[in-house]
Formats: structure tokens, sequence, C-alpha cells
């Protein structure tokens, strides 16, 4: 069943027969639409470098991000560190998951797509913490869109648009993964003979890391 | 649907791929770690700004190109995903030479 399948899309891949730079159609699109995501993202953190070299002051990443939970002392940059690695780690596994399924192993896409979720949905509520922690402050005002405690208001505008564009992205993100889970648990992918579609979601799970290494650097570092 | 069982042949894991992944993870986390000692080590200015801009593209191509697996995609595809990413160099040309006028306007 699975080999008459491959057969008929073969032959009809882009009418020629063979797709063009050896991916299937699917593949590609997903390689256009984060180029694209690529140009939005660019576009945000290059106007927040704008609005930063026009400032005369500018707030240090390492004196507002400060705080960890259950902890009442001082910890630079500790807990974004946290959130940081533990993207990069879901990262890990999902390239693990799709390892799994070029071997066509079912539980094996299971388990590391599972462990996936996990890591998203933990990145979440990382930053719903950091969010709310940031609104909050330190008793003087905190953060909105238009009052900044710590410096200039742009910086907490740029800091929720970016960082909230960016989660929107993991939360879809953990969405689609539950998808391409929920169809592995399933069986769709047994029945269609290939797991391309975690490769697929793979690409775009690793595209939300690599903004995040950006941001990171942007936000936090520089 | 029916729901019958598909007979699947399960490959065994493939030793070298797994533990060449795992060794771009660690790169991964080491440059993090490198970065978090600079950030407390080297004091603010174009040095340190220079050196975290080379040490999140050195992150990103690993992702890019392992994690992502571009660098062994065909290499019309690498080009029509990496030349377009040019033109992001103009946009920070421009809009940071922007940035330095305005503030000279503003202060």
């Amino acid at each position: 069943m699975s080999s008459s399948t491959v057969t008929a899309s073969s032959t009809n891949v882009w009418n020629g027969g063979q797709s063009p730079f050896n991916v299937s159609y699917g593949k590609l699109m997903m390689w256009i639409f984060l180029l694209s995501d690529a140009f939005t993202f660019s576009a945000l953190l290059v106007a927040y470098g704008m609005v930063r070299y026009s400032a005369d002051f500018w707030p240090s990443a390492e004196v507002v991000f400060s705080a960890i939970p259950f902890y009442h002392g001082n910890a630079p940059l500790v807990f974004v560190g946290i959130m940081t690695f533990i993207l990069i780690l879901s990262s890990v596994t999902m390239v693990l998951a799709v390892e799994a399924g070029s071997r066509m192993d079912r539980l094996g896409v299971q388990k590391w797509m599972g462990w996936t979720i996990v890591g998203g949905l933990t990145f979440l509520g990382c930053q719903a913490w950091e969010w709310s922690h940031f609104i909050h402050g330190t008793g003087l005002g905190g953060a909105s869109l238009s009052w900044n405690e710590y410096g200039p208001p742009d910086f907490a505008g740029f800091f929720f648009f970016i960082t909230g564009f960016h989660g929107t992205h993991v939360f879809s993100g953990v969405v689609l993964n539950y998808l391409i889970y929920y169809n592995t648990v399933r069986g769709v992918y047994d029945r269609r003979g290939s797991y391309e579609m975690v490769e697929k979601v793979g690409l775009y799970w690793h595209f939300v890391d690599l903004v995040w290494v950006f941001v990171f650097t942007f936000f936090y570092l520089v | 649907m029916s729901v019958e069982e598909t007979k699947v042949e399960v490959k065994p894991v493939d030793k070298a791929k797994v533990r060449h992944l795992v060794k771009i993870a660690v790169y991964l986390f080491i440059i993090t770690a490198v970065e978090f000692v600079i950030a407390f080590t080297i004091g603010p200015g174009t040095m340190r700004t220079i050196l975290f801009i080379m040490l999140t593209i050195l992150k990103a191509f690993y992702i890019v190109d392992e994690f992502m697996h571009l660098g062994h995609e065909a290499k019309g595809l690498r080009m029509a995903i990496i030349y377009p990413l040019v033109l992001v160099l103009w946009l920070i040309l421009a809009l940071l030479m922007e940035g330095g006028y305005i503030h000279n306007v503003r202060f």
C-alpha cells in the first residue's frame, strides 16, 4: 500500500519526475516560509537596534532581568540562561525525533516528540513568569507599553512585541508538534510509509530556537 | 479510515549520527556558556558587542547547518535560502545610520 503511493508521487513530482533541489514540495515551502519569517524577525530586531541607537540612555538587561523564582537575591541573567538551555535541549530532542522517524521507529518518535512538547511548554511557562516579573517591576510602576520604570518605554514596548511574537511562534510550534505527535501515535505515518511530517515541523521548531538565539543576544547580552 | 495494523520494519539506531548530533548540541551549550562568561568579565563596548555577534552567528550556523540539515541539501536550495538574507545586512546598515542621525538631532 505504501509503495504504491511512493511510485505515484515520484512520477508526478513537479511534473518532471524529479523535484528541484531534491526536496519534497512541502519541505521546500517550509523553507520559503521560514525565510519570510526570518525577514519579519530581522525587521523587528533591526528596528529595536535603531531606536536603541537613537536613545541617550538604555537600561542594562543585567539590571532589569536579575530575578529567578523561589530566590530573593540578585541573579542577573540566570533565569533567561535557563530558558535558553531549555530551548536548545528541546531542539536536540527534536533532531532525535527526526532521526527516529527516518528509521520508521514509531516509539522513538513518540518518546522524543513528547519531550520536545514538554520542553516547549516549560519555555512558555518560564516566559510567562519573566513577563509577569517585568510587568510588576520593583514597586516603581513596573513596565507596560507606555511606561517603563527601568528606562525608555520603547525598551518595554520592543520587549513585549519581540519576545511576545517569538512566544507566539513557540506556542504554535507546540500545537504543531502535538498534532504530529497525535498522528504518530495513531500510526498515520506508519501507514503512509514516511515520517517526513516530523522533519517539516522539526524545521519550524529549530527556526524558533534560532530566533531565540538572536533575541537572547540582542535583548539580554549586547 | 481503516485502522488495520501496519507492519513496519524499524531500522536500528544510527549510533554515529546520534553521536554527531549530541556533539553539535554540546557545542551550542559551550558557546552559550562562553557568552555568559563574557557578559560578566568584559565591560560593555564595541569589542564585546562584536564578540557576542560572532558567537551568535556561530550558533546560528550550527543550528541551520546541522539541526535543520541545510548543509546537506542541494546547493541550489542552500543558495536560495542564504543569499536573500544579504538584504538584512543592508537593513542593518541603513537603520543604524538613521538611528545615529536621530540621536544627533535629539541630543
